[in-house]
């Protein structure tokens, strides 16, 4: 009962908050006057995803392609090549402060690079999505594997392991808490780097993504039209980021910290 | 078949760290085939570093450990005759207590269904049974040490290494896992060093003591009790940690009077 209560406070406090901005957004829009043009009311905007349902959910499964397809080949790399970084001393002093920088080359700037390379379509949106998203996730698995217990390395050497035993048996489990943190915040990057690709790439048709849509509607000052489509391509990012959080929860609450508490206090 | 056991040497063993600093200096004794002794001293005096030689984790600067057979010949030395257990469990948190108990025949390459038959066997004779399905979050830290001797004895190993494994525990828990660790030994039947803090704990189990200062053996000796009459209360009993402890407080410098 204690349990049922604490989930339904849990959902409830979300919902309220976002049922009060929603509710004072509309009631600002109401009473300020201010054009629908420059900021529609949520009613409005409501009425347009009902209006252009066909249009906006086909755009959300293309973006949603985009930015899953992008999320897991960059999950692939970074935990691979993460991996052999954290393995490597060498590799880790010569290709972690590397992809350090390369981090922080700001997409735009590169998306248009994807294109020369990809050419218009969806490959470019995965590629925007998979270089954004890489970053955190080779981080995070390095950082989860240098700091694996040495103690447990010691256990692991004592009785004569090979280096691909000892990563698969203890480095990669020890680390996949900190490689679930990166998962989750790739996730949310995979969705904005989908759409920056989508943005550059310009494909379009009667699929086109969400970034297509926004790019379209603001030519066509449809701003309720942009603020549908942003509202679904954020629901597109907390679907990744609910999916990874509950692949993070199986895999590691029984024995991580946080996933401990919770059993004990179920006692 | 009759196991052939070996003798731990020890051969002027030094260590010596950057700075020219002496961890280990000119340490030599054996530990009989099949005996158990405990090697004390104060913190810093060295007991730990002589240990992680004798595994093979650190390497002696000079001198030798030797694992010497019944005929005087050397002994094959493998990751399976040889088991440590350390201060810490050292347990992996995400497997259950059978799977951790498990880990050394598993890299040795064991098959799954005999590590487990094997594991299970060692966890009904330490009286864990109805833990083995937990993890080592969900134990308590005595348990968990009691779970790392269990894992020393899956092997059959012929050679043991005890660090401290009692440190972190307290003084009731201590004495439960005294009592486990001499029944480790006598199941094991190994070659066994228990490094300790412990004076009575060195008194009760071993039956010789090493006490160590600075680096150097300060005293070797051989513990005359009885098995049977190695209760704790005993006049025996108190009055040889009572001489080895005067041992310990010369080698240290400290006046006991």
């Amino acid at each position: 009962m204690m349990r049922v209560m604490k989930s339904i406070r849990m959902i409830a406090a979300p919902v309220i908050a976002v049922t009060f901005i929603l509710v004072a957004w509309q009631i600002a829009v109401m009473m300020s006057g201010v054009s629908a043009f420059l900021v529609p009311s949520p009613l409005a905007i409501g009425q347009t995803m009902w209006a252009s349902s066909d249009r906006l959910i086909g755009g959300a499964i293309q973006t949603a392609m985009a930015s899953t397809i992008g999320f897991v080949i960059a999950a692939v790399i970074g935990i691979l090549v993460g991996s052999m970084i954290a393995a490597v001393p060498f590799l880790r002093r010569s290709l972690y402060p590397l992809a350090t920088i390369l981090q922080m080359v700001p997409l735009v700037a590169v998306a248009p690079l994807l294109v020369i390379w990809l050419g218009f379509g969806l490959p470019t949106a995965i590629a925007a999505a998979t270089v954004v998203a890489v970053f955190p996730v080779l981080a995070a698995t390095i950082d989860g594997q240098v700091s694996v217990d040495p103690g447990l390395r010691e256990f692991f050497l004592l009785h004569g392991a090979s280096a691909w035993t000892r990563w698969r048996k203890l480095d990669l489990p020890a680390s996949i808490p900190a490689i679930v943190t990166g998962l989750r915040i790739a996730a949310g990057l995979a969705v904005i780097g989908a759409i920056v690709g989508e943005f550059v790439s310009g494909y379009g048709g009667p699929n086109a993504p969400l970034g297509i849509v926004i790019m379209t509607a603001m030519r066509e000052a449809r701003t309720d039209l942009v603020f549908a489509a942003i509202a679904l391509s954020a629901v597109v990012g907390f679907a990744l980021f609910g999916a990874v959080s509950c692949l993070g929860w199986l895999l590691v609450s029984r024995w991580h910290a946080s996933g401990v508490n919770s059993l004990e206090q179920s006692k | 078949m009759i196991r052939k056991l070996p003798t731990l040497d020890f051969q002027s063993v030094s260590r010596i760290f950057s700075g020219g600093v002496y961890a280990l200096k000119e340490v030599s004794f054996s530990i009989p085939a099949g005996g158990l002794t405990a090697v004390i001293g104060p913190s810093g005096c060295g007991k730990t570093t002589l240990l992680r030689i004798a595994a093979g984790l650190e390497r002696a600067t000079t001198g030798s450990v030797k694992l010497i057979g019944p005929d005087g010949g050397a002994y094959e030395r493998a990751s399976e005759n040889l088991s440590v257990c350390f201060q810490d469990a050292r347990l992996l948190p995400w497997r259950n207590v059978t799977d951790n108990v498990a880990l050394p025949l598993e890299l040795a390459g064991v098959s799954r269904n005999e590590r487990i038959a094997r594991a299970n066997q060692v966890i009904a004779a330490a009286g864990l049974s109805s833990a083995q399905a937990r993890l080592p979050a969900q134990l308590s830290g005595g348990m968990r040490m009691r779970v790392a001797l269990a894992r020393t004895l899956v092997t059959s190993p012929d050679v043991l290494l005890l660090d401290e494994p009692c440190s972190a525990v307290d003084e009731f828990t201590r004495m439960q896992l005294d009592e486990e660790i001499f029944r480790v030994w006598q199941v094991s039947g190994a070659t066994t060093m228990l490094i300790t803090h412990s004076v009575s704990e060195a008194v009760w189990l071993a039956d010789q003591i090493v006490v160590m200062n600075m680096g150097s053996i300060h005293e070797i000796r051989k513990v005359a009790l009885p098995r049977n009459a190695r209760n704790r209360t005993s006049a025996a009993f108190l009055l040889e940690v009572e001489t080895v402890m005067r041992s310990l407080a010369c080698a240290a410098g400290v006046v006991v009077e």
